[in-house]
């Protein structure tokens, strides 16, 4: 993994700090040309790494770097599946297994439908989960994923029920069928590695928040800077900044002080701050 | 170890279920649901009893709590049953759909000295206990306006197929969307006393309300608008935001920061005069274990606090039933001839079911418009 990796919060309206700030984002990118313009900043500025949600509006940037393979062929994608509030939206209107039913594939009908019919009607949850993480990895067909991210909203629920055989599935199945490594979004670190470790999955790749306010690190920061000195996993660290609520080189000594973090996601919309961030995090890690 | 059991499991119990089980106070004995579907891939994969009867599941199992995500029109009766065998209860909001009801269960709970919570999450809200900090200190002087707003996407198309969409399950937007609104008002400033001018709306559904608007008065003094909206898409989730008007200036407040603007302040607490803003990320505290927002999982460790504490919860079986008691008042304001003035100078007056202006008054009504311009 790349050092500094591009993320895509600020592309669909996400901002933990304003509402009214995620609201101006969503109307500057809700024409995707205004989110590769940003991509591009973020390339010539050395970030090759897209870390995405599987967000229905992430086909047409596939579409782009589908066709502009010359211009960008080293970049790189790492989907982030799936998108929870699609399925949670789905499952407050349709129920739990319309939602499920709803996202099954609809091409290649025949097969997939009895794929998914079989699946369902046998309580075979390995096949339904095949089934929906093939339909979120379909819009990425041709581009480099080597990592795939289960997304913090499923990795936590799934770890807080207990069901601990989809992270095996989910990792088996990005392996084998996507060649990728699979990895983990999650607001419990502490928590889930030990749980994945059981589990047989070693030194798993792990993205979780890791700033200086202790924002959204539970149970504690504490038990986070007891994780990252045992070095168990490969960390990706997010929400370095904390939605802006910390200074950039104050939030990222913090973060650049721990050797054992392997790579920081950040996402900005200006060229400036992609530069100004990405220039800091070089900085701090050469020193 | 608390021993608990969750009944009812949809999205919110489901999510519940996560919580709990993730809590080390907590032991989850079983769960119960009227799907055997999700019952049995529950029990192969988790490993946790499940019930398809939570009578038998009550009777057969020693709990000492039990959380209650049913739809709305059984909590009634499950809390009722769990109170008399002595259980803590978590339910759901709305908390019932008739505020006697919940009245009566609030007294039995009290009489049983039973922690008893309601699932109005907003409670929990880092920026929305600095609000009700700030407000109760008289921050900004002695209120005049309130003004409460709640949007967000639930209800995009006509064709709804699940409880919610219908008004026998207890669905609709005024108690299962607004009742959110009205309850983080009824925290911060406490409940009207009287409500007037609402207007219960479809936008897509056939059968329930998709949107709420009222005037509510406070006192004599204070009057409070509120406005409700679960079918707007714009919105990736529920967004609530409050804004407050008194005295010494004005607070604005959602879920990721609050605003305050003063007119004066002696800079105590650092706060200065013209605009103060807070953000969540410095307000909130990291919960013991988060899936979807702490305010969901420090409701469940709250809970559990109570438990072991006695202390009573902050959102008790009888602010909820305050709450629903709000909203019955609205769904019957809505309902009574109202009286309104129309633009040609005469009264009219009309109901909720019979149409604002019948068609050939709308002709007449742009006419009337047409000759005035």
């Amino acid at each position: 993994m790349d050092r500094v990796l591009f993320g895509d919060n600020q592309f669909f309206g996400v901002n933990h700090m304003s509402e009214e700030k995620a609201r101006a984002q969503a109307m500057r990118f809700q024409n995707g040309k205004a989110i590769i313009e940003v991509l591009e900043d973020a390339y010539a500025e050395g970030i090759k790494t897209f870390m995405c949600t599987t967000h229905e509006r992430m086909a047409e940037i596939c579409d782009f770097f589908r066709a502009n393979k010359d211009k960008y062929p080293d970049y790189i994608f790492y989907p982030c599946m799936p998108y929870a509030h699609k399925y949670a939206n789905a499952a407050a209107e349709l129920g739990m297994l319309g939602a499920v039913r709803s996202f099954l594939p609809e091409e290649n009908k025949l097969g997939a439908l009895l794929r998914g019919g079989i699946s369902l009607a046998r309580q075979d949850v390995e096949g339904l989960a095949t089934l929906l993480i093939d339909a979120e990895m379909k819009m990425f067909a041709g581009l480099n994923t080597p990592v795939v991210f289960l997304q913090n909203v499923a990795t936590d629920f799934l770890l807080g029920l207990g069901f601990d055989e989809a992270f095996k599935i989910f990792a088996d199945h990005v392996r084998v069928r996507y060649l990728a490594e699979p990895a983990f979004m999650t607001m419990n670190a502490p928590m889930l590695v030990p749980r994945l470790q059981k589990l047989g999955i070693d030194n798993p790749i792990i993205c979780t928040n890791i700033n200086k306010a202790g924002f959204r690190m539970c149970p504690s920061i504490q038990a986070y800077e007891e994780l990252i000195a045992q070095g168990r996993c490969r960390l990706v660290a997010m929400s370095v900044l904390a939605s802006g609520a910390l200074a950039p080189r104050q939030a990222l000594e913090y973060v650049c002080q721990f050797q054992n973090i392997e790579s920081i996601v950040f996402g900005a919309s200006s060229r400036r701050n992609i530069a100004q961030t990405k220039q800091l995090i070089d900085e701090l890690t050469r020193s | 170890m608390i021993r608990a059991g969750i009944v009812g499991l949809g999205k919110m119990g489901l999510s519940h279920q996560a919580m709990v089980n993730a809590h080390p106070g907590i032991e989850l004995k079983a769960v119960c649901d009227s799907s055997g579907y999700v019952l049995d891939v529950l029990s192969k994969y988790t490993g946790v009893a499940t019930y398809a009867d939570y009578k038998k599941m009550l009777t057969e199992l020693p709990l000492d709590c039990l959380f209650v995500a049913t739809p709305s029109k059984y909590h009634a009766e499950i809390v009722a049953a769990a109170l008399e065998l002595g259980l803590h209860v978590f339910c759901e909001k709305p908390f019932g759909l008739e505020p006697q009801v919940g009245y009566r269960l609030a007294e039995l709970a009290e009489r049983k000295k039973l922690v008893n919570q309601v699932g109005y999450h907003y409670r929990f809200v880092a920026a929305f206990n600095e609000a009700k900090r700030l407000l109760d200190q008289k921050l900004i002087g002695e209120l005049h306006h309130v003004q409460v707003e709640a949007y967000g996407p639930v209800v995009l198309r006509p064709k709804g197929s699940t409880w919610r969409a219908q008004k026998s399950e207890g669905g609709g937007a005024l108690f299962d969307y607004a009742c959110h609104a009205i309850d983080l008002m009824n925290y911060l400033i406490g409940p009207p006393i009287a409500v007037s001018g609402t207007v219960l709306n479809s936008v897509f559904s056939s059968d329930v309300d998709d949107e709420i608007y009222s005037t509510l008065q406070y006192s004599d003094k204070l009057y409070g608008q509120l406005a409700t909206n679960w079918s707007d898409e714009s919105y990736r989730k529920m967004s609530v935001r409050l804004c407050f008007w008194g005295s010494n200036g004005r607070i604005n407040v959602d879920r990721q920061e609050i605003q305050i603007y003063l007119r004066s302040h002696d800079g105590a607490d650092g706060f200065t005069k013209g605009w103060n803003v807070r953000y969540t990320t410095e307000l909130t505290r990291p919960v013991w274990f988060y899936v979807r927002g702490e305010e969901y999982s420090a409701q469940i460790d709250h809970f559990v606090q109570c438990i072991n504490t006695g202390v009573t919860s902050s959102s008790t079986f009888r602010t909820a039933s305050d709450t629903v008691l709000v909203a019955a008042m609205l769904r019957q304001d809505a309902q009574r001839p109202r009286t309104a003035i129309a633009l040609n100078g005469a009264a009219n007056a009309q109901t909720q079911d019979s149409p604002a202006v019948p068609q050939r008054r709308q002709k007449s009504f742009v006419r009337s418009l047409l000759d005035r311009l």
